[in-house]
Parts: C-alpha cells; sequence; structure tokens
C-alpha cells in the first residue's frame, strides 16, 4: 500500500500518457479534408453544401419547439405589459427577444436568428438599459397612468388582437407545406450585394447619419 | 437615538431553502464520505481525474464515428439512406451490421448502439461532455491564476488542499461556497437579483455548444457559428447590469453601467477584427476557417499578412476588456468598487458568475485560437503526415499528437488563457475614461485602417506572388522567434527558481 | 391543429402586436414606449419570417426584409435613446407626460 502510495504519480503520469495517445487517435477523422483542394475565396453562393445545415426537425418536434418557445414569447411580452419597473421591462424584452430568435431558428432562418441576438438582444437591449440608468433618479421611479387610461387602452389591444385573428383565421393563405429551407450566410451576402445593393447602401449611409445624429445629440454641453 | 439603517438584517441560523438546501446537504454528504479517501491517494485522484475525463472524450468520439462509418459501412444491407439518423434501425440490423465489423458480443452490444441512433440521445451524451468540461475549467483555471499570481509575487499560492500544491482547493472553495447563506439584501430586486446570475452563466455554456475543438469536435456545425459566439459574448453583459442594477447599491449600479458602456464600446473593434479571417477565409463557418490552416504555421492566418497580424493583437486586447479582465476590469475593480457588481452577491450565485467569466475566458481564447492561430493543427504541416503515416491505429495517435487534433486546441486555448494571468498579475488597471478614450480614439480607427489594408491587399496582392510570400515568411519568422524567446525565458525561470525566487519555505509546509 | 402551419405564427405574431400597442399607450417612461416599439417591430419581423418560410417558390426575401428592419430598428432605438437624454437634461425627467412645453 505505501509503495502505492509512494509511486502513485509515477504510474498514473504514464497512464495520462497512454490516454492522450489514445484521444488524439480518434482525433484525426478519416475524411480530413485537405486545405489545398478547398477553394481560396467562395464566391458562389453553392459553395456551401446544402444537405450539410439542413434542419432535421420533424414537424411533431417543430410544433412542440413551437408550443414552448411561442408560449415562452408570449408569456414575457404580457410580462412587458405588466410590470411597471423599467429595469423588469427590459428583462422581459430581453426574452421576448431570444424567444424570437429560437422561432427563427425553428424557421430556418439561422442568420437572422443569430443576428437578431447579437444586435437586438447583444447592443440595442443594452442601450435601453444604458439609456434607464442614465435617465433615473431612484431605482423605483416609477410614472403610471390612471386606471381608466389602462382600461381603454387594454380595450384597444382585445379588439385589435380579435380583428387581426378574425382577418387571419379567415384568409386562405397560398401556402408551400415543404419542409424549412434553411438559408446559408454565402446566399444571404450574395444577393445583400447585386439585388438588395441599393437598399444595402441606404441602410449604410442612414447608420453614418444617425451614428453622427445620436452622438451629437448626447454630447456634454 | 434611532437606529441606524442597514440594508440587510441579521436572519439568525443560517437557513437553507429549497434547492440551496438540497444542493448544500448533498455537497455536505459527499464530501464527508471523500474525504478520507482523498487524503490518501492526492496524486492518483488528479491524475486519474484527468484521465477519465481524456478516455470519455475519446470514447464519445469513438462510439458515434463507429456507428457512423464502420457500422453502416460493414453491412451492405443497411443503405445509405436507412443510416444512422436516417430511418430507424433495429436491433437485429444492428446486430449483424456489429458481427460484420467484427466487434465483440455483438448480442450484447447491440442494445447499447441502439440508442445512439436517436439524434436526443446523441445530444444528451454530448450535451454532458461539454457540461463536465465547463465545470472542470473555471476551477482548474483558478487554482492555476492563484499559483501563477502567488509565484509572480514570490509567494507559493495555495499549498495545502489535496497534497500536491494545492490541486483541490478550488473544490474545497466551491463545497465552501455551496454551505454560505443564501442571501437577498432587503431592499433589491428579488426576482432580478436572484436571475441575473444565471443570464451571466447560461450564455456562456451556449457558446460552448458551436465551439468546435476539432473537425468532427463540435455539438452543432453552425453555419453562422462566429456571430452566434459573438451574440452569446454580448449577451452575457446584460447578466452583469442586471446583477449590479437588482443589488440596489451605488458601487454595484457604477460597475454595472462601466460594464455596459465598455462592453458596448468594445464589441465593434472586436467584431471587426473578427471580420478579417471571414474576409480572408470567405466562410462564417468556424470549422471550414479552422481547416484552411493546416499547412504548417506560415498557413496560419495570423501570419497571413502585416493586418492580419495587426487584427489578432487588437482583437485579444478588445477580447481582455470584453471579459472584464486586468487591465480592463473595471466593473469589478476591488480597490474602488468594493467588487462592482458582485458586491452583495456571495454563496452559489457568486459563484456562477465566476464560472461564467473563466468560461468566457476560454471561448475568446478559442474564438482567437481558431481564427488566427492555426485553430487545432500543429506548427507542422498536415501533409507531412499524409506522407509518412498510414491510416492504422498508431499512425492516427501519431498524427493527433503531432499534427492535428483537440488536445492542440485547448494546449493552445490554455496558453492564451495563461497569456491574460500573466497580464492581469503584472499590469495596473487604468481609469475609466482612459479605457473608453484607448478604445474610441486608437482601436477604433486603427482597426478600420487594418480592415481597409486587410481589404486591398487581399484584392490587390496576387496570393503566393513575391509579396505575399515575402510578408508571409517574415511574420512567421518573427511569431517564431518571439515564441521562441518565451518558451526559453520560461525555462530559465523554471531552471533557476531558488536562485530568482530564493527559498520558499516549500518543503517545511504540510502537504507538500 | 396540433402541427404548426402560418397561420400559429400569424396568431402570434398578433398578440405581439397587441402587447406592443398596449405598452405603447399605458407607459409613461420614454424608455418603456420605445420597448413597446420594440415589441412591435419583433412581431412584424415573426411575420415576415414566417411568410417567407411558408411561402410558395424558392428565395429569400422575407428574410432580407426583416434583416433591415432589424437594422432600423438598432438605429431608431440609439436616437431615441439619444433624445430621452435630451429630454432628461431639459426637464429632469423622462416621464413623457411633462414634455407638453409646446401645448398651447
Amino acid at each position: 500500500m505505501k509503495t502505492l502510495m509512494r509511486y502513485d504519480k509515477t504510474i498514473l503520469a504514464g497512464l495520462l500518457l497512454a490516454a492522450m495517445a489514445c484521444c488524439s487517435a480518434s482525433a484525426v477523422a478519416q475524411d480530413y479534408p485537405d486545405p489545398k483542394e478547398r477553394p481560396e475565396r467562395v464566391v458562389e453562393g453553392e459553395a456551401v453544401p446544402q444537405d450539410a445545415y439542413r434542419s432535421e426537425v420533424t414537424p411533431v418536434v417543430e410544433s412542440v419547439l413551437f408550443y414552448i418557445f411561442g408560449g415562452a414569447l408570449l408569456l414575457s411580452a404580457v410580462g412587458l405589459c405588466i410590470c411597471r419597473d423599467v429595469v423588469r421591462m427590459a428583462t422581459c424584452l430581453f426574452f421576448t427577444l431570444g424567444s424570437a430568435a429560437v422561432l427563427y431558428l425553428l424557421l430556418g432562418a439561422f442568420f437572422l436568428g443569430a443576428i437578431q441576438l447579437i444586435v437586438y438582444a447583444g447592443g440595442t437591449l443594452i442601450l435601453l438599459v444604458f439609456g434607464v440608468m442614465l435617465t433615473n433618479k431612484s431605482p423605483w421611479v416609477r410614472f403610471d397612468c390612471k386606471p381608466a387610461e389602462m382600461i381603454a387602452a387594454a380595450g384597444v389591444a382585445i379588439v385589435l388582437f380579435f380583428g387581426l385573428a378574425t382577418m387571419l383565421t379567415t384568409t386562405e393563405w397560398a401556402q408551400s407545406t415543404g419542409e424549412a429551407r434553411s438559408t446559408t450566410v454565402a446566399q444571404f451576402g450574395k444577393a445583400l450585394l447585386t439585388t438588395y445593393l441599393v437598399p444595402f447602401e441606404v441602410a449604410s449611409v442612414m447608420l453614418l447619419v444617425v451614428m453622427i445624429a445620436a452622438a451629437y445629440m448626447a454630447r456634454q454641453e | 437615538m434611532t437606529q441606524m439603517s442597514v440594508p440587510w438584517r441579521p436572519r439568525g441560523k443560517v437557513r437553507y431553502t429549497g434547492l440551496s438546501g438540497l444542493i448544500a446537504g448533498f455537497a455536505r454528504a459527499i464530501y464527508g464520505m471523500a474525504a478520507p479517501v482523498v487524503r490518501a491517494f492526492p496524486g492518483s485522484i488528479l491524475l486519474g481525474a484527468i484521465f477519465t475525463v481524456i478516455l470519455v472524450g475519446w470514447a464519445h468520439f469513438l462510439l458515434f464515428e463507429f456507428a457512423d462509418n464502420h457500422l453502416i459501412g460493414a453491412d451492405s444491407n443497411i443503405s445509405a439512406v436507412r443510416g444512422f439518423l436516417g430511418a430507424e434501425l433495429t436491433l437485429a440490423e444492428i446486430e449483424n451490421g456489429l458481427a460484420v465489423a467484427g466487434a465483440p458480443a455483438p448480442g450484447v452490444l447491440q442494445y447499447a448502439f441502439y440508442p445512439i441512433q436517436f439524434r436526443i440521445v446523441r445530444d444528451l451524451l454530448s450535451a454532458g461532455g461539454i457540461l463536465g468540461f465547463i465545470s472542470v475549467i473555471p476551477l482548474y483555471t483558478i487554482w492555476w491564476e492563484r499559483k501563477v499570481a502567488g509565484r509572480i509575487q514570490s509567494r507559493t499560492g495555495p499549498m495545502r488542499v489535496g497534497g500536491w500544491h494545492g490541486w483541490s482547493q478550488s473544490m474545497a472553495d466551491g463545497i465552501k461556497l455551496i454551505n454560505k447563506e443564501d442571501f437577498v439584501p432587503d431592499h433589491a430586486d428579488g426576482v432580478l437579483f436572484r436571475l441575473a446570475p444565471y443570464v451571466a452563466f447560461v450564455p456562456a455554456i451556449l457558446a460552448f455548444f458551436a465551439l468546435p475543438f476539432g473537425t468532427y469536435w463540435v455539438f452543432r456545425e453552425l453555419d453562422v457559428a462566429l456571430v452566434f459566439i459573438l451574440a452569446m459574448l454580448g449577451i452575457e453583459v446584460l447578466g452583469v447590469i442586471l446583477a449590479g442594477w437588482a443589488s440596489n447599491n451605488k458601487w454595484s449600479v457604477y460597475g454595472a453601467m462601466r460594464e455596459a458602456c465598455q462592453m458596448v464600446s468594445y464589441e465593434i473593434p472586436m467584431g471587426m477584427a473578427l471580420l478579417i479571417p471571414v474576409m480572408a477565409v470567405g466562410t462564417l463557418s468556424m470549422t471550414e476557417i479552422g481547416n484552411v490552416q493546416g499547412d504548417g504555421w506560415t498557413s496560419w492566418i495570423v501570419f497571413r499578412n502585416p493586418f492580419t497580424f495587426a487584427a489578432a493583437v487588437v482583437y485579444y486586447v478588445a477580447a481582455l476588456a470584453s471579459c472584464k479582465r486586468a487591465p480592463f476590469d473595471l466593473p469589478e475593480s476591488e480597490s474602488e468598487l468594493v467588487s462592482g457588481f458582485h458586491t452583495e452577491y456571495s454563496g452559489f450565485r457568486w459563484s456562477l458568475f465566476f464560472f461564467g467569466e473563466y468560461a468566457a475566458m476560454f471561448v475568446v481564447s478559442g474564438l482567437c485560437v481558431i481564427l488566427f492561430l492555426g485553430a487545432w493543427h500543429s506548427p507542422l504541416p498536415m501533409s507531412l503526415a499524409d506522407r509518412f503515416l498510414g491510416d492504422d491505429l498508431l499512425s492516427r495517435a501519431a498524427k493527433g499528437l503531432f499534427f492535428s487534433g483537440p488536445l492542440w486546441f485547448v494546449l493552445k486555448c490554455v496558453w492564451l488563457l495563461y497569456v491574460q494571468i500573466w497580464i492581469r498579475w503584472t499590469l495596473p488597471r487604468i481609469r475609466i475614461d482612459q479605457v473608453l478614450y484607448a478604445c474610441i480614439q486608437y482601436m477604433l480607427p486603427l482597426m478600420m485602417v487594418i480592415l481597409l489594408g486587410h481589404t486591398l491587399y487581399e484584392l490587390l496582392v496576387p496570393v503566393h506572388g513575391i509579396v505575399w510570400t515575402f510578408f508571409n515568411i517574415a511574420l512567421s519568422v518573427i511569431g517564431g522567434a518571439v515564441m521562441l524567446f518565451l518558451v526559453s525565458i520560461a525555462c530559465y525561470g523554471y531552471l533557476n527558481r531558488v536562485k530568482l525566487v530564493g527559498w520558499l519555505g516549500v518543503e517545511t509546509l504540510p502537504g507538500s | 391543429m396540433f402541427i404548426v402551419g402560418l397561420t400559429h405564427y400569424l396568431i402570434l405574431a398578433a398578440v405581439l402586436f397587441c402587447c406592443g400597442v398596449f405598452v405603447m399607450m399605458t407607459k409613461r417612461n420614454a424608455i418603456g414606449i420605445l420597448m413597446g416599439v420594440e415589441l412591435v417591430l419583433n412581431s412584424v419581423n415573426v411575420n415576415f419570417v414566417a411568410f417567407d418560410r411558408y411561402r410558395p417558390g424558392g428565395g429569400f426575401d422575407g428574410q432580407i426584409a426583416a434583416l433591415f428592419v432589424i437594422v432600423l430598428a438598432a438605429a431608431e432605438a440609439a436616437v431615441a435613446v439619444a433624445i430621452c437624454m435630451n429630454v432628461y437634461k431639459n426637464l429632469n425627467t423622462i416621464d413623457v407626460d411633462r414634455g407638453d412645453a409646446l401645448h398651447g
């Protein structure tokens, strides 16, 4: 026993090396792609194999996921209506945006889902929270409207919803029943720089204008 | 005289409620049983744990690879359409396939292979592996950080718990943290206070699900992996902001505000720096970007041209800032903000913040490794391996050990983690206005110049032409020389450690 | 009925839209109103992507439209937060009912 305790590090160091060798044995997959064969730069949208990123969700799984994340979306949206503290509202908005991103992934829009997460949840929302922090004197300042206004607003919202719902359920939409086509980033980029070049450029100029305007308005006197 | 109003009140005996009580009791029971064994065989347990982790990772991969390639290939009755993850296979077909593939005891093994043809079983297995890895990484990074900090300050760091250099110190700390009181300040926003650690911790886990460790070592091969991981790093900030806000403590709110403005500013140069390798390779998929760099260390993107080299440096600095690491650790600066956003946190919630921070450190290091530093490839070119090594098990082991594999990825990430720790304990913290000016006035314009320069370089300079090759070779030589220099300094320091730092009294400490 | 189709997504987006309208009508905090606007924009995005997924024929015009909506929403939020800060500087509050200097 004593001898074993004295040499345990040495024995196990050997075992460790053996394990590293075993681990690396399986590390090199057989069909390792040769970097030489790969084109230097992807120009065509077809360069990425379509079935590599095919979503493997069956309709039932898609439905279950839809009900889970759609439910989360609705709960957090209702929470946004009920909460009176602004930071709690921002938290609800965060969950709304996250659930919406998952819905985009379900619909096969992977790039859009990722962009929603990075721009909306990671950028816009933090900007809003930042605005809250800069404009609140005390953490618990609340501005409430009158109950009558609340009831009127709820009435308007509910009437609006029933109108929309009636319209949506009675219309015959031309639907395809195929499974979700996932769009690759290469296709997206190609479309943005060919078909949608003008809106793309207009959006970029507008972003520049907005950047300057926001900096001008928020400056210190 | 009125009693001074304090934001908390003593609650008498420490009470545990619900889940935290359950976890604390469980941890105590486990520790009580494990302590004598740990005391008897500390070294065996440490090395055995590492051995087990590696073995489990290897078994995972081999299982899936065997099921996908050998089993299907062995039985010609199973067509390509009806493979694993296609239509469901029956037990008889699996037994037949196993028998043809030469596996021992196909009648028993078939029951093991039957479940893994379902996606959900595979996902659960892989997710278990990832979660295990995530829980190991912070434990040992924290321990290692304390050791490195100790060495830099001429002391020893933790030495006692577990025997060999205090290797189980972090585990002991974890047990202590779980046993602490579950505490929420009286005037805090209770819901947000409880929610915030999870908002900071969960995105760091999610980032691992898209981070490839090797060509097929990834949970989900995402087309948009890079954007997804960046988004997860960005969301992590929200947890910090919520924590600072919900604590209802002015120091915490200052910490949260600093974090918000620092993160929003540094995300821009960070994202722009990550665009450079994306532009050079032409895809957002991390696996493809990694596989382009397999042709020896001169093919790594960091050495491709001067602009990628500069972008790698800018990325690393911005990543330090986005992980709240020193010298940019303004949100939690303990000397001015009493540890900032987590002033009011203790116990398990506090440790969640630290798990999130150390996991994020690993993720940004991993991004840097995959996009700039040759991903999972060693400095030797893969063509060498193809020329000299065959396809039997021994050759593949040699390939994995010397040429490419997750081992190399983890090694490089650990090296970058070490650089983060090194920077933290040697540089002083800078002021918040200096942090923001450094971003807006220096890094952002610099990054714009790099972006423009790299675009023009890729467009105008012919690939493998004279100029291209000159810069490639020159940068590779410089990078290699710097690395050799660092390694030789480290070796010199290790060999002369007694002369450099003096006798540390290590030998007389208990547990040495 | 259980298997989701286009109508499910549209109803979901309609609820989201109505929540956004409700938030815009009831909140008095300028940033709260901004969050209502974000809800409405998100409901529009869900509609765009759902129509894109279920419409016959190829293409992904709906996703491109949603992408532009996200870009514009981010820009709008930046300007709106800057306006809120200006209002706060002038009125010392961001209660929108207090901003009635132009009321005759």
